[in-house]
């Protein structure tokens, strides 16, 4: 199953690899003369294979983070640092590549198009990227295969239920291989049962390799992290491991191992 | 090198895509690229229309040219448009056979030319059949050699018979059949009014003509010039001419001219009662009405385009707004600005080609319909290459002209804001 997906190692990895490294990020609005800051001042780093949930009220600058994790938005300042490249120096047409080939994108509203089928909402962002042209469609449907979505190819978004349409869009996501799946409340349409399978797909994915980031309100979607990032008025409020991690790190271990045999 | 070949493949990519894609929502919104499109259409289907049957008109004139000869010169007695003359009734000004006595000797441009009399129409019969409304023309033999109406039977009208002004006439085969004729009726006696006169030749079919006039279903005779005016006293005379050669065929024309108003007294500072043209001059003539009318069409045509073109922006621009999200979802995944840049611009161009392409289809069927009209000389009405051509560029650069705000609109949005659209 794993051996489909070239772009990946099979291997777990180490986890001591950085892929992010944000210093003193701010991103700061400005409404009127009113100056808003939704991100004050942002230090954090990710190691390959972390999986993180960012929790935090209502308006304390989680999607900001996200956008601008996801090179979707520029930071006022600071220095974001993404696979050890400093992204704030550069130019609109070479962000439009990183968030293409490094970056996967999950939305709460799943943004697939209607007009499409399944397999090819997900051959989407291979379009535009410059080697993913010629096994596009072999790819998407390995991807698609990695999700457990192999019989529903040809089907339309409307001829889907919440819990695919999300699976189609994580397929989408992660078509290029990319360095971090970032998801912003991929649950907060979803009933909890569907939710619970949701995350238990983003399990399957982080023991795959997968370096994942998401946003959620809910604690039980949290607690499927190894580290909860708690943020407050645009700063990080606390930042550690989660329950999951601290008590069951050996036991999990070899689950994921007995699993992914 | 190998980045520009990158770039090749990759707006190839693009534009495969986006063809794809914008024909598949053109598609999804039948009526609405339908209405869309109606000002394409309509400029397209009238500028292939106009084309059209200027193409035709200029082919048959071209046929024209080649029976008659691009040297031949029209000589008619025309009322002058300025000066007294100018409500003169025809009698007045009309040619007397002995005006041109002579012209050969004061032309040199001129190798021959031949006089003609149009004796109205006259019932014809042989024996019990009789045929109605044939017409009647009386020619020198030189007419024979300007205007090439073969002899297919027979012989043609010759020197002696005109000076003899005997009694004999050529038929066309429609008559010869009309009266129940023998394929051989050489020598025959048929009654033109109350006159006998003797069958000696059986002419070719008459071609399609634009400037010999009537139709096709009348039958001709011709008969001596001389002898035309034992039917009727007075009768109306053009004359046919050739020049030496296409070159001096002006130069003919000015000699005819100094020749007729001397021989018709016309003195110096009055204006011309008579016009003397060559093919050349009509051919021209042509020209100038063709350039005109197209000029007259490309205005409305321009017109149409412009109006189609606001309702392509137009909508271009409600497509961008309905599809904001999805515009900020393909940036979300990666694509650059001019990748948005092109889809849309792509989907504008083929809005307007499919308008392009729906406009040829109707201006082949108004041609159709122009060509079929009966007694309207443009049954050689068609459609050229270069017009299909031709409106395809018109319609892509529209496309391109009117989808590029919109398109440029769709560039420039900022994916965060297009996905929290609505
Ligand atoms: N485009 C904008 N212009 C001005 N202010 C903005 C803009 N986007 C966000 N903000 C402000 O920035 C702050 C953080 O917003 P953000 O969307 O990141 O919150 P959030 O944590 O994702 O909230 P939620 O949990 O409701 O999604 C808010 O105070 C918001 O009002
Ligand atoms: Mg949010």
């Amino acid at each position: 199953m794993i051996a489909a997906e070239a772009d990946k190692p099979t291997i777990k990895p180490q986890g001591d690899k950085s892929v992010i490294k944000l210093k003193d990020i701010t991103r700061i609005y400005k409404v009127g003369v009113e100056r808003i800051h939704a991100l004050d001042g942002i230090s954090l780093e990710l190691k390959e294979n972390e999986y993180v949930a960012v929790m935090g009220a209502s308006g304390s600058g989680k999607s900001t983070l996200m956008n601008v994790l996801g090179c979707l938005d520029r930071a006022t300042s600071g220095y974001y640092g993404l696979d050890g490249q400093d992204t704030t120096k550069l130019s609109d047409a070479a962000l439009a590549r990183v968030r293409n080939e490094r970056i996967g994108f999950v939305f709460q509203s799943f943004e697939l198009l209607s007009q499409l089928t399944a397999i090819k909402n997900v051959e989407m962002p291979l379009i535009y990227s410059r080697n993913g042209w010629r096994s596009r469609r072999k790819r998407a449907q390995s991807v698609l295969e990695r999700v457990g979505l192999s019989d529903r190819i040809k089907h339309k978004p409307n001829q889907l239920s919440g819990g695919e349409k999300q699976r189609v869009a994580i397929a989408r996501a992660l078509v290029c291989g990319p360095s971090i799946l970032l998801a912003d409340e991929p649950t907060g349409n979803l009933d909890s049962k569907t939710s619970e399978s949701i995350m238990e797909l983003f399990d399957k994915l982080h023991q795959e390799g997968q370096t994942i980031i998401i946003v959620t309100h809910e604690e039980f979607v949290a607690h499927h992290a190894e580290r909860i990032i708690h943020m407050k008025d645009g700063r990080i409020f606390s930042d550690m491991p989660s329950n999951r991690k601290k008590a069951n790190e050996t036991e999990m271990y070899h689950e994921e191992q007995g699993r992914a045999s | 090198m190998r980045f520009i070949m990158r770039a090749i493949i990759g707006f190839f990519r693009l534009f495969y895509q986006s063809v794809f894609l914008s024909l598949s929502q053109i598609w999804a919104n039948k009526t609405r690229s339908i209405l869309t499109t109606i000002g394409i259409v309509i400029g397209v289907a009238s500028v292939t229309a106009v084309i059209a049957a200027l193409s035709g008109l200029k082919a048959k004139i071209l046929t024209q040219v080649e029976t008659l000869g691009s040297n031949t010169i029209f000589i008619q007695p025309k009322r002058p448009d300025t000066g007294p003359l100018q409500h003169a009734p025809w009698w007045s000004i009309r040619f007397l056979p002995e005006q041109f006595d002579g012209m050969l000797e004061h032309c040199p441009s001129v190798k021959r030319f031949g006089r003609q009399t149009w004796a109205g129409s006259q019932t014809v019969s042989f024996r019990e059949k009789s045929v109605e409304n044939v017409s009647i023309r009386g020619i020198e033999p030189d007419c024979h050699k300007i205007e090439s109406r073969p002899v297919m039977l027979g012989r043609p009208l010759s020197v002696i018979d005109e000076m003899q002004v005997r009694q004999v006439c050529l038929i066309d085969p429609k008559l010869r059949n009309d009266l129940r004729l023998d394929r051989d009726c050489i020598g025959q006696p048929i009654l033109i009014g109350h006159n006998t006169f003797y069958i000696i030749g059986v002419l070719e079919p008459r071609p399609e003509s634009l400037f010999g006039g009537g139709d096709q279903e009348r039958s001709e005779i011709f008969i001596p010039f001389k002898t035309s005016f034992k039917l009727q006293r007075y009768l109306y005379i053009g004359v046919l001419a050739e020049s030496k050669s296409a070159e001096v065929s002006e130069d003919a024309r000015a000699e005819i001219s100094f020749f007729l108003r001397r021989t018709r007294n016309i003195k110096p500072g009055e204006p011309d009662n008579f016009e003397v043209m060559s093919l050349q001059n009509l051919l021209d003539m042509f020209n100038k009405m063709a350039l005109i009318v197209t000029m007259v069409a490309s205005g409305i045509v321009g017109i149409s385009l412009l109006v189609g073109g606001v309702g392509i922006m137009n909508i271009m621009l409600v497509t961008v707004s309905e599809r904001t999200r999805e515009i900020g979802l393909r940036k979300a995944v990666g694509a650059k600005k001019s990748a948005i840049l092109t889809q849309f611009l792509i989907e504008s161009v083929v809005l307007c080609f499919v308008g392009g392409l729906v406009g040829i289809g109707f201006g082949q069927l108004l041609t159709t319909g122009i060509a079929n009209i009966p007694k309207v000389e443009l049954d050689m009405a068609y459609i050229p290459l270069w017009a299909i051509g031709i409106s395809f560029g018109f319609s892509g650069a529209v496309g391109i002209f009117f989808g590029m705000f919109p398109a440029i609109k769709a560039a420039r949005l900022d994916p965060i804001e297009a996905l929290r659209h609505e």
